[in-house]
């Protein structure tokens, strides 16, 4: 085998470490404790004095008690080592110890390594123009570093022109992979279910199935915290769209058209407020998932006609934002005449069951209606599952009179279509419902699989009041979550049981990776890259065609970088191309010279071995000799190539 | 054992190269990532998913623009070696336990210069060489001659890291080259010297020490016997003069295996007879060299002594011997 021996490091690349180690660690300064820079400082101004002195380095014990030291410090003033910005210290920290036990390439590897960590985590205080230049400019550095560790000494200028070649070579790919990389928008713990889903979270519309796949999820949608007292979990209904538009399959927000500027709703509140802060993922929608009823908003939040709360912009990254809500409210005692003439609209000619059941109901008070529609919820034999029958074109009719499982989303719709039918004016609302308090931090954290429908219902003299029909069929879905409301048997949303067999646990895993798979490499097109691609005529990009372009300009890009890098051959000069020829030829005829012979040797040989030859040899020889170590003129050039033609044809062939 | 022995004989097991200058092709050059380029990998897909864990847009350009550095360090690696031509030397005999020497000629035939060419005989020292623009070095490759006999070195490793570490491209020469590896000589008096065979009045006297006069200087002549007394003299005379010592015909030196210690094992009497050939030889004495079926008749000079420890150093290893 190979002798394994770490090469030492070459003393000369010592200054290019440190150098190294100053470019990406001093721009940190400001949000470092100053204790801390001036150990950075103290450290990197011994190493270059043990460098310059020719000194050993420090025993790593004396090192390590120092490390120790210092990450008590940065314990004690970050009051943790876990997180974002005492990370970044302990990076500087490395980045100053580290060059104090630089005796192996290796080690000087791992310095430069830390030095593009340290580089990327200056984004998270700056993303500005002079970042991105210093960007370019510490790359630079740290390639050059890279070059001198492995090229050895050689002058400045050298290491810097191709430091500054092998990024230029490099900018084309970086362009490709930025444009192209299929995007993941972050975080990545925060990932959808189902690709089909779209984004992490709700969407605007509400489609069979649309919220199902949302409930298996155990990602994060937001976490609360609430600065005083919370309220019952039964009462924790997060409003996101409010769908008052039904097509008999898929109910929608018709905010399109009724959204229309108008005065803040009437809110009367009647018991407590309840103030607290959201950390929202990016959901790329604009709502803000206020719990049920936002009686203060966040800035430049707005309140919607239909009740929920709008960010300006849709949320593409974790933001936060605070609320005060009221869960004992009048809301809308009087409510706009469209708004309840859309809480009213139900397609024609489908349903005919339902329709019948409501009519039935219509001569009640509106109240008694939806107790009626609870009741026979309530009392009738429906189930409570994730993994409904299908439903046929009258979706509702098979529900109420055939299947009779489903969840939220059923019972919502079901129940809102029979209010409509019966001349009450009603609308879905989806949302999250619940949440679990984490016990370290004390936040609520309400996941994906306690996304939820429920009805809201115009009461004359009340305004809009929830009903929760799934509350009925399935109580301890509203008291105790998802987990508790399904029957025994069916997937539970982020937990598997502990007691199954190990092919199932193999089964799940599969299934986990191959979801995982989907949503990693399937899943990610965020708004913004298709945006730029369908700027760039690739309208509709999808992972598939941004990886076969990137993998076609990737190729392509390296074979021009393999060409631009490729060794020029030189072409030969014509008259040594011509006295090539020459030689070539007779060579074909038995006299070859050698590749020591000179052409005056050669032609004195020649002269000897074919004497027909003689004149001809001697004479290209001398023009030969001339050009290549005399003077030279055209002329000789020129009897030269009329030496070559002079031989017969036939030698000369393929010459 | 390597694994996959049928893989690695289909891969890098070829046959002697016979072609030179060797002219370093796509097909001959292997590159592979480094462990360097490894942990940049690791760095990279660590930095990735905290950039999109924290939607650090410039952290993206960071890590992409690192990824097309590291594709492009590739390409110069390769590169590197591509292209490079190659012409092994012939190398000097050596004595066993010392290092012998094998020259390569390495030219670089394009206008950007190559840094960074490690070269090694298998399991040797590395070789370090830079190759300036259209330049060309001559290095000697390092070879532990551990016994004596006729060495072969085994293919020759040429490797780069250069200009990053993070891939290491490397390929493999193999010239059909040896050495001859003479026996370490081990220092012991020198055995009496026997009568000539055509025995002679004489005797017992050395031929190097009755001075007999003084005589222009031949080319063959040893410095330590230029009469320098005699040259400062006559400093207005070209030649130097050197001193004739009578004894032309001496004793003749018989260095013979049978003199050696019989108590010995071979190697060592071997070892014994090159330690007299290097006493002999720096006495200039004339000198004979028997081995069991062999014999050197005895002559000086230097081309005398490497046929004799040449003799010494494939005794009884099977090669036909062609000086007797």
């Amino acid at each position: 085998m190979r002798l394994r021996q770490r090469p030492p490091i070459d003393q000369g690349a010592v200054p290019w470490l440190l150098a190294v180690a100053l470019a990406t660690a001093s721009p940190h300064a400001e949000n470092l404790p100053p204790w801390l820079s001036l150990l950075f400082a103290a450290a990197l101004l011994w190493r270059a004095w043990l460098w310059r002195q020719r000194r050993p380095l420090p025993p790593r014990w004396g090192l390590a008690l120092l490390v120790l030291g210092a990450l008590a410090g940065i314990a004690w003033h970050y009051r943790s080592l876990l997180g974002r910005d005492s990370g970044v210290a302990m990076l500087v920290l490395f980045m100053a110890l580290k060059p104090l036990e630089m005796n192996t390439r290796r080690d000087a590897l791992v310095v430069v390594m830390l030095g593009f960590f340290l580089l990327l985590t200056h984004y998270f205080y700056s993303q500005s123009i002079p970042t991105g230049i210093w960007l370019l400019a510490s790359c630079t550095l740290l390639t050059a570093a890279l070059i001198r560790l492995h090229g050895g000494a050689q002058p400045l200028a050298d290491i810097v022109r191709q430091a500054g070649l092998l990024l230029l070579q490099a900018l084309p790919f970086m362009l490709i992979l930025y444009l192209l990389f299929p995007r993941v928008s972050g975080p990545l713990w925060g990932l959808p279910q189902d690709a089909h889903a779209g984004r992490s979270g709700l969407s605007s519309e509400m489609a069979p199935g649309s919220i199902s796949s949302l409930i298996l999820s155990g990602a994060i949608a937001f976490r609360s915290q609430f600065a005083g007292e919370m309220p019952e979990r039964a009462d924790l209904y997060w409003r996101g769209p409010v769908l008052d538009s039904y097509d008999g399959l898929t109910w929608r927000s018709s905010a399109q058209q009724t959204g229309r500027p108008r005065s803040a709703p009437a809110i009367e509140s009647k018991g407590a407020q309840y103030s607290y802060t959201s950390i929202i993922e990016a959901h790329n929608q604009r709502w803000l998932l206020a719990l049920d009823l936002a009686t203060s908003l966040p800035a430049g939040a707005t309140q919607a006609p239909t009740l929920e709360v709008l960010a300006r912009e849709p949320v593409r990254t974790r933001s936060r934002f605070s609320f005060t809500s009221s869960v004992d409210y009048h809301v809308s005692r009087v409510e706009a005449a469209a708004i309840l003439q859309q809480a009213l609209t139900l397609p024609e000619a489908l349903n005919p069951r339902a329709r019948a059941l409501a009519d039935r109901w219509r001569s009640r008070p509106p109240a008694r209606i939806a107790d009626a529609v609870l009741s026979m919820f309530r009392n009738e034999d429906f189930h409570y599952t994730l993994q409904p029958p299908l439903l046929g074109v009258n979706a509702i009719d098979d529900f109420l009179f055939g299947t009779r499982r489903g969840f939220c989303e059923h019972y919502a719709s079901a129940f809102v279509f029979l209010m409509r039918a019966a001349g009450v004016p009603a609308r879905v609302v989806a949302g999250y419902q619940g949440g679990e308090v984490n016990p370290v931090d004390g936040y609520l954290i309400v996941r994906q699989s306690d996304a939820h429908a429920w009805a809201e219902v115009w009461l004359a003299g009340e305004g809009w009041v929830r009903y929760d029909p799934t509350a009925a069929v399935a109580p301890s879905r509203i008291e105790h979550g998802i987990v508790a409301a399904l029957p025994e048997g069916e997937p539970l949303p982020g937990i598997v049981g502990l007691d199954v067999d190990w092919l199932r646990q193999l089964r799940y895993r599969w299934e986990a990776a191959n979801n995982a798979w989907n949503q990693w490499v399937l899943g990610y097109n965020p708004q913004r890259q298709r945006e730029i691609l369908s700027r760039f005529g690739i309208p509709n990009a999808d992972w598939q065609s941004m990886s076969a372009s990137l993998a076609i300009l990737c190729g392509v890009a390296l074979l021009l970088v393999t060409v631009w890098t490729l060794p020029r051959r030189r072409r030969a000069d014509p008259a040594q191309r011509a006295w090539n020829r020459y030689c070539t030829a007779l060579a074909r005829r038995g006299v070859t010279r050698a590749a020591w012979e000179g052409p005056l040797d050669f032609a004195r040989r020649v002269a000897v071995e074919r004497p027909h030859l003689a004149a001809l040899t001697s004479e290209a020889a001398r023009c030969y000799a001339g050009l290549r170590y005399g003077q030279g003129n055209s002329e000789q050039l020129l009897v030269l190539q009329e030496c070559v033609h002079r031989l017969p044809a036939r030698w000369r062939k393929n010459a | 054992m390597r694994p996959l022995p049928s893989l690695h004989r289909w891969l890098f097991g070829r046959h002697r190269d016979e072609q030179w200058p060797l002219v370093l092709g796509q097909r001959r050059i292997f590159i592979v990532p480094s462990a360097a380029g490894l942990l940049f990998a690791l760095v990279l897909l660590v930095m990735l998913i905290g950039a999109i864990n924290y939607d650090l847009s410039l952290g993206h350009a960071l890590i992409f623009l690192l990824a097309g550095l590291g594709l492009v360090a590739m390409v110069h690696s390769f590169h590197n070696l591509f292209g490079l031509r190659l012409t092994p030397g012939r190398a000097d005999a050596a004595f066993a336990g010392d290092l012998a020497r094998f020259p390569l000629q390495l030219e670089n035939p394009r206008r950007q210069q190559r840094r960074a060419l490690d070269l090694s005989l298998s399991d040797q020292p590395v070789v370090t060489v830079d190759l300036p623009a259209e330049g060309r070095a001559t290095i000697a490759l390092p070879c532990l001659a551990s016994r004596r006999g006729r060495l072969d070195p085994g293919r020759v490793t040429l490797a780069t890291r250069y200009p990053l570490g993070l891939f290491r491209a490397w390929s493999y020469i193999h010239p059909s080259w040896s050495c001859i590896v003479y026996p370490k000589p081990l220092r012991t008096p020198l055995p009496p010297a026997s009568p000539a065979t055509a025995t002679d009045h004489r005797q017992g006297s050395a031929g190097q020490e009755d001075f007999a006069g003084l005589r222009p200087r031949q080319i063959s002549d040893p410095t330590r016997h230029i009469a320098w007394k005699a040259v400062a003299r006559r400093s207005d005379e070209q030649a130097l003069l050197v001193k004739q010592f009578a004894g032309g015909v001496s004793d003749e030196l018989w260095l013979d295996w049978s003199l050696t210690p019989t108590d010995r094992d071979s190697e060592d009497r071997l070892s014994i007879l090159a330690g007299w050939v290097m006493l002999a030889d720096e006495q200039q004495a004339c000198y004979g060299l028997r081995l069991p079926g062999q014999q050197i008749a005895p002559a000086e000079g230097s081309v005398h002594r490497a046929n004799c420890l040449q003799a010494l150093a494939l005794y009884a290893t099977g090669e036909a011997q062609d000086a007797a």
